[in-house]
């Protein structure tokens, strides 16, 4: 039955050697990946609290979480998050990278400093800028608006300005990263556009919106795509900012956090497995709609 | 005559049995021992593993430890499917899953009597009776005390050697303690104000009771500090913050770090922070009982303990057995102590005079006759009840009276969350 190595085409030989090699990322995969996300799916109908057996419970699970006022404030809070982490991240990392494009000196210099908080440790970081919220004389923000003659601001100890503050690093360490996209964006399109664009005598803000912003929209694409997700699951800089508490009084307590919460301090792991599922599928349907309206038209 | 040589037939191969168990046991048996990864804890394992398997030649001690984080949930994993650990360590207040879980056996009577654990022990300890059986068994207990900073007292006009010993004292001393910017920015605390640290402890088991009240209902299921005496304790604590101002919320980041760089005159802390706060150069600091009210003092008391789990049976569940008692015998404790920093659970251990009247530890092991240990059911949610508590009266304007009541309501749907299972 089997058939000699010498016996197939070259096509079908090709084929195997890539499978052969195909092989460990798929086992990787299927075992890392797969497995466990499949065994979510199943925890998320089960009591299971880590030690004990899981018993099935249907979908009570799910019932719970549609009634679980703290689940709405997490969700509330993680859409926040993305609302205001992704256009201002966006358009940040978009005017930097537009302008850095036309500057010739010292532009690897500038786009190396741009870059390295994004390859910082986050927790580092967000312990850095904690101290940077604390009051006057600490503080430096705050010594910076009382110098400027600012009244001083609570920050992280606020119940609307916390959130916010706790974004701040996110954002600055994300747009380093999204500069450098932009930045090859903006290379890969040929000058040929731009020339033809100016012999045509378009102004500037007709070439950025005819023709640079059109040409750039698989790297919006992928970066919104990208940036939601990281938005949509940010947990490191809510956890070291608020001492893992998302506080205060919750209100900067994202999803993930919940989900961490439920599973660790209360070994509520079936639960926990239920938010992620939404988690998931909160995931899976931002994408894809981000997908289908960037992508086509 | 025949019996008797029959009887003696039977001694003699009851010996060589026993001779020949201990000569198999010398070579084989080997147990596991768990904890949670914390270098001073872990120190003093390996010098009490060298000490025992000295003591005891036919047995071998593998020492396991794992960080805080995962401890929980490799035991639970490890233990159902006969891996892991002998004898684990585990916290007091996780008894209850444990035992749910089936991951632990009872000690046997034998070798641990309850009489005997009743007499010689802290009284704290008989949380660990479950159905007249004594499942684990702690080497060292912790309680709270008032930590001061002498440097700070003495540029306050204080006396460095006299800490308050009264709740009015130490509004006092706070006071004089705090240090303003002329525009009105704080530059030094009087007193740590962290919820999220030992402050939860202090209001819940000391402030509560010195106010005339109770935080929890004897049989332990409900919350009962939703009262007069609750209102006025809270009230008194959130008064530190938004009246009298000696402390703000967050300041430094945490109580831990104000006390530690200097910026704070007095905290609240356990005496697991005798080791951090000694390593501190230039920080000279007192160690006193926690204040009293109306001559009423009380203090909170947590410890670690010791069980033996399901998984050792036969030669192993007697190894197992040696060495909790080795574990729990005055020598472990007084390594413990110096080591670790926790004070020993054996009253007579605790209690001897060089300990008692110890500058640092004495505080602390005065404060345990008067102590009481929480039954938590969640400690970090029951926490973050009391933390959300004093921030929306503090944040929200919220009145104490109320926050205290939707605290009440929050943290017995956490008790009955536990109770009903």
């Amino acid at each position: 039955m089997i058939r000699r190595l010498e016996d197939m085409t070259l096509g079908q030989r090709r084929a195997i050697w890539a499978w052969g090699f195909l092989a460990l990322p798929v086992v990787f995969y299927v075992s890392i990946r797969f497995y466990p996300t499949l065994e979510a799916f199943r925890a998320s109908f089960t009591n299971w609290n880590i030690v004990g057996r899981m018993e099935y419970i249907g979908v009570a699970n799910y019932v719970r979480l549609a009634h679980d006022p703290a689940f709405w404030k997490v969700i509330g809070n993680t859409f926040t998050y993305l609302g205001l982490g992704v256009p201002i991240s966006m358009l940040l990392s978009f005017v930097i990278a537009y302008h850095l494009d036309r500057v010739r000196f010292g532009h690897g210099l500038l786009r190396a400093l741009y870059f390295i908080p994004h390859l910082t440790t986050a927790v580092a970081m967000a312990w850095v800028w904690r101290w940077f919220y604390q009051p006057p004389p600490i503080g430096a923000f705050n010594v910076w608006l009382t110098t400027l003659g600012f009244g001083q601001m609570p920050f992280l100890r606020s119940t609307t300005q916390a959130l916010p503050a706790v974004l701040a690093p996110a954002i600055w360490a994300g747009i380093g990263f999204q500069i450098v996209i932009f930045l090859a964006g903006l290379k890969a399109i040929p000058r040929t556009y731009y020339e033809a664009a100016a012999i045509d005598g378009a102004g500037a803000w007709r070439v950025l919106f005819e023709v640079t912003l059109p040409l750039l929209r698989p790297t919006i694409v992928f970066l919104v795509v990208t940036s939601s997700i990281a938005y949509l699951r940010i947990f490191d800089y809510v956890y070291a900012m608020t001492n893992g508490q998302g506080g205060p009084l919750d209100t900067t307590k994202p999803l993930v956090l919940k989900i961490f919460e439920t599973a660790f301090t209360h070994f509520e792991m079936g639960y926990a497995a239920t938010q992620t599922i939404v988690l998931f599928v909160i995931l899976l349907a931002i994408s894809l709609l981000q997908l289908k309206l960037l992508r086509s038209r | 005559m025949a019996m008797k040589a029959g009887k003696m037939g039977f001694w003699l191969g009851a010996i060589l049995a026993a001779l020949l168990a201990t000569g198999t046991a010398r070579a084989q048996v080997e147990i596991e021992y768990w904890q949670y990864t914390f270098a001073q804890r872990v120190q003093a394992i390996d010098e009490l593993i060298k000490r025992f398997e000295a003591a005891n030649p036919g047995i071998k001690v593998k020492h396991t430890h794992v960080p805080y984080d995962d401890f929980r949930v490799k035991i639970a994993a490890a233990i159902p499917a006969g891996q892991g650990p002998d004898v684990v360590q585990l916290f007091y207040g996780w008894l209850q899953d444990y035992l749910k879980a089936g991951l632990l056996q009872p000690l046997p009577a034998s070798d641990f009597s309850a009489v005997e654990i009743e007499r010689e022990f802290f009284p704290i300890v008989q949380q660990m009776k479950v159905d007249g059986k004594y499942y684990a068994v702690p080497t060292a207990v912790r309680s709270l005390a008032l930590f001061w900073n002498k440097a700070l007292f003495k540029e306050a006009g204080l006396d460095p050697n006299r800490p308050p010993a009264t709740l009015d004292e130490l509004v006092d001393y706070a006071s004089k303690l705090t240090k303003r910017s002329p525009n009105g920015d704080l530059l030094q605390e009087g007193l740590t104000i962290d919820m999220g640290g030992q402050d939860h402890h202090w209001l819940r088991e000391v402030l509560i009771r010195q106010y005339g009240g109770v935080p929890y209902s004897a049989d332990k299921k409900s919350v009962a500090y939703n009262t007069d005496a609750g209102v006025a304790a809270t009230q008194w604590y959130i008064d530190l913050v938004s009246k009298q101002k000696v402390g703000q919320i967050g300041f430094l980041t945490d109580g831990v770090t104000a006390f530690r760089s200097g910026k704070a005159g007095m905290t609240i802390d356990g005496s697991f922070r005798l080791g951090a706060l000694d390593n501190q150069k230039g920080l000279d600091y007192g160690v006193a009982e926690l204040p009293a009210r109306n001559n009423i003092k009380s203090n909170f008391a947590s410890y670690w303990v010791n069980g033996i789990t399901t998984k050792a049976t036969g030669a192993k569940l007697d190894a197992s057995v040696k060495f909790l008692r080795f574990l729990t015998t005055p020598e472990a404790m007084e390594l413990w102590l110096t080591t670790v920093g926790e004070l020993p659970a054996r009253r007579s251990v605790a209690e001897k005079d060089a300990n008692k009247n110890h500058v640092k530890y004495g505080p602390f092991i005065r404060g345990l006759s008067y102590s009481y240990a929480t039954d938590f059911v969640n400690e970090s949610a029951q926490r973050k009840v009391m933390m959300d508590m004093v921030d929306k009266v503090v944040l929200k304007n919220m009145p104490t009276k109320q926050a205290v009541a939707e605290a009440a309501v929050e943290e017995q749907k956490l008790l009955d969350g536990f109770y009903k299972k």
